[in-house]
């Protein structure tokens, strides 16, 4: 409760400077939008349903985008983590390829996809993917080695030792991927829609920069940073608290 | 065949016959109140319940030089007996008892169980690990059934099964929780519930109250030496204190350090129930421990000299 006050006190403090600089008229409202405006382009956004249609064309290419690229991922970060040459070959590569931005694949993708959903898509797989395989790769690898042993000790072998044994034991490490996961795939999509113009959150952003509205496009910043909190903040760190409480991993 | 030591409990402790025991047991029926003393088959019937025949392992270090762990060991252990293992750190004695679960396979030598060579895990003998391994993302009472979901039990036997064992234990009232809730000794007895649930032969048991408290322990020896005549299990039981050993064990065996060889077999005769702190216990333990004296400096010795050469 207190924290609350507090966040609320900081949150209003900080509205209320940018009130006040904007009513300083120091820099004029198109390079400077008042706290005002911005909340009218939501409003209006809103109400002319354009930032609903944003959010649920954004959303619905980040479920598909994030859920192939978990089911991908994990294939892929089991099968490196459970041979030895695809580790040292496959498990190098996609190190360095992490290095990459994911939006650096778009002319790639708008190559071989067109100027299409399935680019989008690529784009959101490659950013996601990797980070994912690494984490699977990891949790295999850093899961405590107790666990298996006793599974088979206790008569678990083949498939139901890594599904009731292996599988649980890393859940933590997976956890974390599917976070990084989740960061990466929504940077990667951002950026690919502001590219593609088709619909989307990135593309009411630059619709805002193409019409010189400031107001909007801090509206969309804004609908941007709440969304991607809501999911990476709220989801994913409850989740991970509570399996490390559970794990015995927080101290 | 060394005596077998069997009958060297006190009729103070309720006994069953140790010969299908486990079903009798398990009906939830209350166990006889009459005594019935184990009937000792004459020796030269008795198939060994553990054998192990001229055991060795070898393994490469980092540095790349061949390590002898243990050295032609043999050791015998008689259904229902309680052989304790002792010897200083590093002697191999844990890896033994992974050699014996199947868990890891000995570079010579073979392992036999009811005469037959063992070849991988089997839930015929479960081992409780030193860090025990109770998985966190069970509930006791999962973690209790999770032998005998492996072994395609139907839902209905597993509960009460999980019930009686975690009577067993007294941790009834704990089914529910989470491993994080539970203290030290409270782990300690569902790793035991869990082991017992899946109804092994042989219960291998590394050092598993090391890290308690004396008063704890003293109570889970209670416990453990209760369900051992309730349930009839062959029990190897490895540990660095002596004391420990002579309290629960028919039998101690003495291993060397490193490469780890039996280098003396007890028979300890004293009536149960016993206690940590009873002189003849003590006595006993004093005995051993003279022999062990000498492997222990050993160990300290190649601490030292490991600690020199860096």
């Amino acid at each position: 409760m207190k924290k609350l006050a507090k966040q609320v006190i900081f949150y209003s403090a900080l509205v209320g400077l940018w009130a006040l600089l904007a009513k300083l008229h120091i820099w004029p409202p198109y390079l400077f939008p008042p706290p005002w405006g911005v909340g009218r382009a939501l409003w209006d956004g809103f109400a002319d349903h354009s930032f609903w249609i944003g959010i649920a064309v954004t959303m619905k290419r980040m479920l598909i985008g994030y859920s192939l690229s978990i089911v991908l991922g994990m294939i892929l970060g089991l099968a490196i983590s459970s041979n030895k040459f695809l580790e040292e070959t496959l498990g190098g590569l996609l190190v360095s390829l992490q290095s990459l931005p994911s939006i650096c694949w778009i002319p790639l993708a708008v190559l071989w996809f067109g100027l299409t959903e399935k680019a989008i898509l690529f784009v959101v797989l490659m950013g996601s993917l990797l980070s994912v395989t690494i984490a699977m790769e990891d949790g295999r690898k850093q899961m405590p080695k107790i666990y298996g042993m006793a599974g088979r000790n206790l008569g678990a072998s083949g498939f139901r030792l890594f599904w009731s044994v292996l599988l649980p034991a890393s859940l933590p490490f997976i956890v974390n991927g599917m976070k990084q996961g989740w960061a990466f795939a929504w940077r990667s999509l951002i950026q690919a829609e502001m590219i593609f113009l088709s619909l989307g959150l990135g593309q009411l952003l630059m619709m805002g920069r193409d019409l010189s509205d400031m107001n909007q496009v801090m509206a969309v910043m804004i609908l941007i940073i709440i969304l991607g909190f809501a999911v990476d903040g709220l989801i994913f760190r409850t989740m991970e608290r509570r399996l490390q409480e559970k794990y015995g991993l927080s101290t | 065949m060394s005596t077998h030591p069997q009958n060297a409990f006190s009729p103070a402790v309720p006994l069953v016959p140790r010969s299908g025991v486990r079903t009798n047991v398990f009906q939830g029926k209350p166990v006889s109140p009459v005594v019935t003393f184990p009937v000792r088959p004459s020796a030269e019937v008795v198939v060994p319940k553990v054998a192990l025949d001229s055991i060795s392992l070898s393994y490469k270090t980092t540095s790349g030089e061949r390590l002898l762990a243990l050295d032609n060991v043999s050791l015998e252990v008689m259904p229902g007996e309680f052989l304790c293992i002792v010897g200083p750190s590093g002697c191999g004695k844990s890896t033994l008892l992974h050699l014996i679960a199947g868990l890891h396979p000995q570079t010579s030598g073979k392992v036999f169980v009811d005469g037959a060579p063992v070849n991988g895990p089997g839930t015929d003998r479960i081992l409780i690990f030193q860090e025990l391994g109770l998985f966190p993302w069970l509930t006791v009472g999962g973690n209790v059934e999770f032998g005998m979901k492996m072994k395609n039990i139907g839902k209905a036997e597993r509960e009460e099964k999980v019930q009686y064992y975690l009577r067993l234990v007294h941790l009834s009232k704990f089914k529910n929780s989470y491993i994080h809730q539970l203290s030290g000794g409270m782990r300690q007895r569902v790793a035991l519930a869990r082991a017992l649930a899946a109804e092994p032969d042989v219960l291998l048991m590394d050092e598993p109250f090391a890290a308690l408290d004396a008063q704890t322990r003293d109570l889970l020896h209670d416990e453990l030496e209760r369900i051992w005549a309730e349930t009839g299990r062959t029990i190897i039981f490895v540990t660095h204190n002596v004391r420990e050993a002579v309290r629960l064990g028919d039998r101690v065996a003495l291993l060397t350090f490193r490469p780890g060889q039996v280098k003396q077999e007890f028979s300890v005769d004293l009536p149960r129930p016993r206690h940590m702190e009873q002189p003849d216990v003590a006595r006993t333990a004093g005995n051993i421990l003279d022999c062990l004296r000498a492997e222990i400096n050993k160990s300290l010795e190649a601490e030292y000299a490991d600690e020199k050469a860096r």
